[in-house]
């Protein structure tokens, strides 16, 4: 297995008239091609902000301030403009979450789908819309070459979603970061997308990351999971051996508080609390307040995420944990 | 299309009658032609057959029931001045407009769309408020002031641009200049806040993350979604060119709609004034098509949804 994209110490600052918010603080993780990593985590704890560092497509306000991101073993933060914008395609695909204006509203999606070859093939428009047309049936929309000149409001959320794939996967790029690519679809189209982002991977040996909140998502589809909390990392290692272990508190209390295993009657548990406001992260460890086995150690030391086994738990209490 | 078509002209209808019936009583409320037209010592019998002659020995509102009864098939009547008939003065007159407005128009357009998209690329930059304080003195600055100012500076200190008239390239340019100048200050912060919406929407990144370049990602695809909004305003100073027109063909002596009605006016030719504000009404009407129509071209939500 040969790894494609290996991100390490990442960290991205937001700049608000009212301060400074450190959204994402060193982040690490690598996913090899084939295979799948999931960053799972509630919204605001950085997973969309750790894709979007990766890709490149901050907005101007968030600035990366450490860390490397290496594609292919090349560091795109060393990259200029240009070169970086080369490797939009080729080297990495996004798949984006459908909304209203995911896609353009007012061009042909086969045009949309398109564009990747436009813009990097330097293909003809009659040529690159074949393309377009052959990749539009691959992602398994009906009538591919008619439904090319339609727009994406007279296409369903689910055949949107499966547009965006098409044109993320277009140039074969070694890694593909999905951003929540099933949220806004409903439960039996979100399987079947799941399944055409696995095929996919499997077929053109990708490395897929997929960011997500849902928990049956990632035990169905990744080899690996990172579980984010606050902007870093604090869970790390095969998704199976965490979700059967878990090391931290609080993926423990992400998994506890899934509603399948709950008798019908009784009250669906939750994690206490909420996650700290960015601006008044608790110091040491950021999830000592809502933790159930908080002690003075939490408040003064920020525990490391330290590998043992090829599993990490930023917690100081993990071998605890573990044993128990 | 059609069924929309003929919707549009039944509704115009009524708009049309509204200004046949106001310029008609307007223009006749300037006074009485006959002192204009009669010497001072002409006897009250010649002003008695001059009235008689021009139809204005009759009660308004016969007149005014006899001019519509004449529009509706076409006919417009005589210029009491010339003797022509008054849609030959209009329609002689009107193609000279038409260049003035379309030349300004197209430009403050094409200015604005660059001026806009640039500002809007990097909001809050030095680019951004300089295009805004461009944009703010630019629609504020007062058409006939510019006007009279350029005459000034260009043609009587400078020497460089004749003072008025229509011959050569270089008597355009200070026409052209005044009339744009308001429409390009409006149409940069039209564009501006359209785009900066557009650019924010998630199809940039989306292209962004296709490898589109930025050139690509302004004018190829937010500048056609920021499209509806700048076209509306577009639409509507383009209407107000006419009030422009007025103001800049009398001071560059510009043979247009704007200079004929002016001077209509002040002869009190009330054929020659009603067919001009006639004919611009309908021009008026035409236009507002012609933006419905494009934003149909823009769209294809509007091509499948307003319009059928």
């Amino acid at each position: 297995m040969t790894t494609s994209l290996e991100v390490e110490g990442l960290s991205v600052d937001i700049h608000t008239p009212t301060g400074v918010l450190h959204v994402v603080r060193d982040v690490s993780f690598s996913v090899g091609s084939g295979r799948t990593l999931a960053l799972l985590g509630e919204s605001g704890c950085g997973k969309s902000m750790t894709a979007q560092a990766v890709a490149g497509l901050l907005d101007p306000v968030a600035e990366v301030v450490g860390g490397a991101v290496r594609l292919d073993g090349t560091d795109v933060l060393e990259l200029d403009h240009t070169a970086r914008r080369a490797l939009a395609g080729p080297g990495l695909g996004v798949v984006f979450q459908d909304a209203l204006t995911t896609l353009n509203p007012v061009q042909q999606v086969g045009a949309q789908v398109a564009e990747p070859f436009r813009i990097h093939e330097r293909m003809g428009r009659k040529a690159a819309r074949e393309r377009a047309v052959e990749l539009m049936e691959r992602v398994g929309i009906p009538e591919p070459r008619a439904r090319a000149r339609a727009y994406p409001h007279q296409f369903s959320g689910g055949m949107r979603q499966r547009l965006l794939i098409a044109m993320a996967v277009a140039l074969r790029p070694s890694v593909l970061l999905a951003d929540e690519p099933t949220t806004a679809l409903d439960v039996t189209v979100q399987a079947q997308i799941m399944r055409l982002l696995a095929d996919l991977r499997a077929e053109r040996s990708m490395a897929l990351v997929l960011i997500t909140h849902d928990l049956a998502v990632v035990a169905e589809q990744a080899d690996e999971v990172a579980v984010m909390y606050a902007g870093s990392i604090v869970e790390t290692g095969p998704v199976r051996e965490v979700f059967d272990r878990p090391r931290h508190p609080y993926t423990r209390g992400l998994l506890s508080s899934v509603p399948a295993g709950a008798a019908k009657g009784e009250p669906l548990r939750s994690i206490e609390g909420s996650p700290p406001d960015l601006a008044a992260v608790p110091s040491g460890c950021a999830f000592r307040t809502r933790c159930p086995l908080a002690a003075e150690i939490c408040e003064s030391e920020t525990p490391a995420l330290l590998e043992v086994d090829g599993r990490a738990a930023a917690c100081h209490f993990a071998k605890e944990l573990t044993d128990a | 299309m059609l069924a929309y078509l003929r919707r549009r002209v039944l509704s115009s209808a009524l708009p049309l009658l509204v200004v046949i019936l106001g310029v008609f009583f307007l223009a006749r409320l300037t006074g009485d032609p006959t002192n204009l037209y009669l010497p001072l010592s002409a006897t009250a019998q010649q002003r008695a057959d001059f009235a008689a002659r021009n139809g204005f020995d009759q009660p308004v509102l016969v007149q005014f029931v006899d001019y519509v009864g004449q529009v509706v098939r076409l006919d417009f009547g005589e210029s009491l001045r010339t003797a022509q008939p008054a849609a030959t003065a209009v329609l002689r007159a009107f193609p000279a407009t038409l260049q003035l407005a379309g030349a300004a128009m197209v430009i403050a357009v094409l200015a604005a769309l660059v001026v806009g998209s640039l500002a809007a690329y990097r909001p809050n930059s030095a680019a951004d408020r300089a295009a805004s304080f461009l944009s703010s003195a630019a629609s504020s600055t007062p058409d006939f002031w510019f006007a009279i100012m350029g005459v000034l500076v260009f043609a009587v200190w400078l020497g460089w641009l004749p003072t008025s008239g229509t011959a050569g390239a270089a008597a355009w340019i200070l026409p052209v200049v005044t009339l744009l100048i308001r429409p390009f200050g409006v149409l940069v912060q039209v564009v501006r806040g359209a785009m900066v919406t557009a650019l924010s929407a998630p199809y940039v990144k989306v292209a962004r993350s296709k490898g589109a370049s930025e050139r690509q990602v302004i004018f190829g695809h937010a500048l056609r979604n920021a499209g509806a909004p700048v076209l509306t305003v577009a639409g509507d100073l383009a209407v107000g060119l006419v009030n422009g027109a007025v103001v800049v063909e009398t001071i560059f002596g510009w043979p247009g709609i704007g200079k004929l009605m002016i001077d209509s006016i002040l002869q009190r030719d009330f054929a020659v004034l009603q067919a001009a504000v006639l004919v611009t009404a309908v021009a008026i009407f035409l236009l507002n098509i012609l933006i419905d129509v494009g934003y149909a071209l823009l769209d294809a939500r509007v091509r499948q949804g307003a319009m059928a």
